[in-house]
């Protein structure tokens, strides 16, 4: 009895697939059958669950524990006392409180469960150690530049990310460097808002420019992106006229110590003046990108216009 | 004539009302819709339920329980079609043109009144139109709205517009004065300062915070000197229209939750069955989209009171005759118009309107606000 639990899907399924294939390894007559929790009819999990005529092994395949319905934690907390022999069932629970009870006998080792915890990564070093081990498994060297790249490009999607290493694995040479990376990957940018917004501040024009463009082709919301260029511009504005300390000026506010200093830095080469003919103009491209404009890139473009060159309106 | 009392300073229209409603059968004032126009505040849906009142009442002697109905809501012969949300949608609309297709089961008439009319889409004004042009012969539309120009002139062409006049300062002040007990003085300086909005008045009269409210917006505008100031203003007055909103919702909203659950047969503190919270969700929905609307209804109140500081500032400057609606903080408007140029007062009164256009547009409410402050703030600084 396997339970993989944590919310994420791609180490789950690729865990799932893992004992899949040993299994068939082990016996190629394996019967496989898959459940959905949240239709789970009563009976079901008995039906697929009793033995057989010529007794092949089985694997069961349940999803959306997390969603599953009353007669299924029932069903499934009586069978785990009782399991079935040659049996493998896998529940798959992704994330919740839902099914407590069953999570809690299966972790208190009722019918010898062993758990898969599939934690999101979330850090940079995380996803860096996980595009490392997928080469080391095939034995294949690769340079921390070229791993540095390849977690760039693919930020948002660990499923993308393993795809990507996988690519390279197949038809890369024997040593993958930063150049293979490039050669595959090259230009492809995965950025955020605040980014954009970040080197607009900044004064960098031509760079704005361009993340804003690979912003959007990437399927960001034009939206979202002057609600964050109104966050930065607003903490700045908020900042500016206070001669007090960050930290005073951060418990005032609500921020963090560090966004306090971030904007502190931002601003000091920006006038009063500018800073409301940006925060005016933000207003406008609000009103443009829901509406009242025909060219909502248009406007988002003369924003980062106005806002790289610190609010000057000529 | 207990209908037509407790309605202030709108004698023509109540007149015309009454020659369409009379019982008389040489009567040939009645029209088969109505439209009644009048700024908000005006009394509008008021008129509207008297004169729906009048309608269905069986005769002289009946109005008094007739109109107690209706003011419940709960006349037989009577719809109505009024929303808490931004807009009313077709669905709605369509039930209503249902029932209006009925005969009346007690009175002379079916009535169906339909408050914030201008708060239907072109495509639920359209549903509307059939129905409108060509009623049952007992059946009679009102409909609200804050001016013909809110209305798609196909709208307009199929109903007799009746407009109503914004009441003097004096009759809001009486109104106040005699139906809520209100000390004179206080009733004319709240009747002034809400610019003859009925309710409004009524809530700066009675509700000592909204009075505060309203001041504190006032200080904080005339006290921005830098786009700084400006952005922390915006946030103070963002927070301002949030309570005014909640003070209206929040207490209705855990009402609503009270009787849904009673209504479900959920005992109070007990857990929702999973199978019920579908129902609960939809309500919170519903809960949300009021929050909303009530938070641009408290920035429009935001918006009009800046409104009224803005131009008693251009009053004093032009040296123009007319009383200042903010007379209580007449210092403050003094210098603030000697520190600036009628000119530069005009481009507040410009970025003002503009704002109430954004909110409109479903602008976010923090960017506007500071928008419009940052205006204010190069107002002074002359």
């Amino acid at each position: 009895m396997i339970l993989v639990s944590g919310p994420e899907q791609f180490l789950a399924d690729r865990s799932i697939r893992q004992l899949r294939d040993q299994l068939v390894a082990e016996d190629p007559r394996l019967e496989i059958n898959d459940i959905e929790a949240d239709h789970y009819a009563p009976g079901q999990l008995l039906t697929v669950a009793s033995p057989s005529l010529f007794a092949e092994p089985r694997l069961i395949r349940v999803s959306n524990v997390e969603k599953c319905t009353d007669a299924f934690l029932l069903e499934t907390l009586d069978y785990i006392e009782n399991p079935a022999d040659d049996t493998y069932l896998v529940l798959r629970h992704g994330g919740g409180v839902r099914g407590k009870k069953l999570l809690d006998a299966l972790r208190g080792g009722a019918g010898g469960a062993i758990e898969v915890i599939c934690l999101e990564l979330k850090k940079d070093t995380e996803k860096l150690d996980f595009a490392a081990a997928e080469f080391a498994a095939e034995g294949r060297r690769v340079s921390a530049g070229a791993l540095r790249a390849l977690v760039q490009a693919f930020q948002d999607d660990l499923a993308e990310l393993a795809a990507a290493c996988q690519q390279l694995l197949a038809d890369g040479d024997a040593q993958i460097t930063e150049a293979t990376v490039e050669k595959y990957y090259a230009g492809r940018v995965e950025t955020t808002a605040f980014k954009v917004a970040d080197s607009a501040i900044a004064g960098r024009h031509g760079e704005a420019l361009i993340l804003l463009r690979h912003a959007l082709a990437s399927g960001q919301d034009p939206v979202p992106i002057v609600a964050a260029f109104a966050n930065k511009l607003r903490t700045m504005a908020k900042v500016s006229g206070n001669r007090a300390s960050s930290g005073e000026l951060a418990s005032r506010f609500g921020m963090a110590p560090w966004q306090v200093q971030k904007a502190q830095r931002d601003v000091s080469s920006w006038s009063d003046e500018g800073l409301g003919n940006a925060i005016d103009l933000l207003a406008t491209t609000d009103a443009a990108v829901k509406g009242a404009e025909r060219d909502a890139v248009y406007a988002l473009e003369r924003m980062v216009s106005v806002i790289s060159r610190r609010g000057d309106l000529r | 004539m207990g209908v037509w009392s407790n309605l202030t300073g709108q004698n023509e229209a109540i007149r015309t009302l009454q020659a369409a409603a009379s019982h008389d059968p040489g009567n040939r004032a009645m029209a088969h819709s109505w439209l009644i126009t009048g700024p908000p505040g005006s009394g509008r849906s008021n008129l509207a339920y008297a004169f729906a009142a009048a309608l269905l009442s069986r005769g002289p002697d009946d109005e008094d329980a007739t109109l107690r109905q209706v003011q419940a809501r709960s006349h037989p012969d009577l719809a109505v079609l009024a929303t808490e949300l931004v807009i009313i949608t077709i669905d709605q609309v369509r039930e209503l043109v249902k029932a209006s297709y009925y005969s009346p089961s007690v009175g002379r008439y079916r009535v169906v009144v339909v408050e914030d009319a201008d708060r239907m889409s072109e495509h639920s004004s359209n549903v509307l139109l059939k129905a409108l042009e060509e009623p049952p012969v007992s059946t009679v539309w009102i409909l609200c709205a804050p001016s013909e120009a809110d209305l798609l002139p196909t709208i307009r062409s199929r109903v007799r517009s009746l407009g109503l006049r914004v009441p003097s300062i004096d009759d809001v002040a009486a109104l106040l004065r005699d139906r809520d007990g209100v000390d004179p003085e206080t009733a004319v300086v709240a009747a002034r300062e809400a610019q003859s909005h009925i309710g409004m008045a009524r809530r700066l009269a009675t509700d000592p915070e909204a009075r505060a409210r309203r001041r504190q917006t006032l200080e904080t505008a005339l006290s921005i000197r830098s786009t700084s100031d400006a952005v922390i203003a915006a946030a103070t007055l963002l927070a301002v229209a949030g309570e005014d909103a909640k003070s209206f919702t929040a207490e209705h909203d855990e009402e609503e939750r009270k009787a849904a659950l009673r209504s479900l047969g959920v005992a109070e503190g007990g857990t929702v069955p999973p199978a019920l919270r579908a129902q609960l969700r939809a309500m919170e929905d519903d809960q949300k989209r009021r929050a909303k609307r009530g938070l641009h209804d408290g920035l429009d109140r935001i918006l009009v009171d800046l409104l009224s500081l803005y131009r008693d500032v251009l009053l004093l400057q032009l040296g123009a005759a007319g009383e200042p609606i903010n007379d209580s903080i007449r210092p403050a408007l003094e210098s603030a118009a000697g520190a600036s140029t009628p000119a530069t007062t005009l481009k507040v009164l410009d970025a003002i309107s503009t704002a109430r256009t954004r909110v409109d547009r479903n602008v976010s409410p923090a960017l506007v606000l500071e928008a419009m402050l940052i205006a204010v703030s190069r107002h002074a600084v002359r």
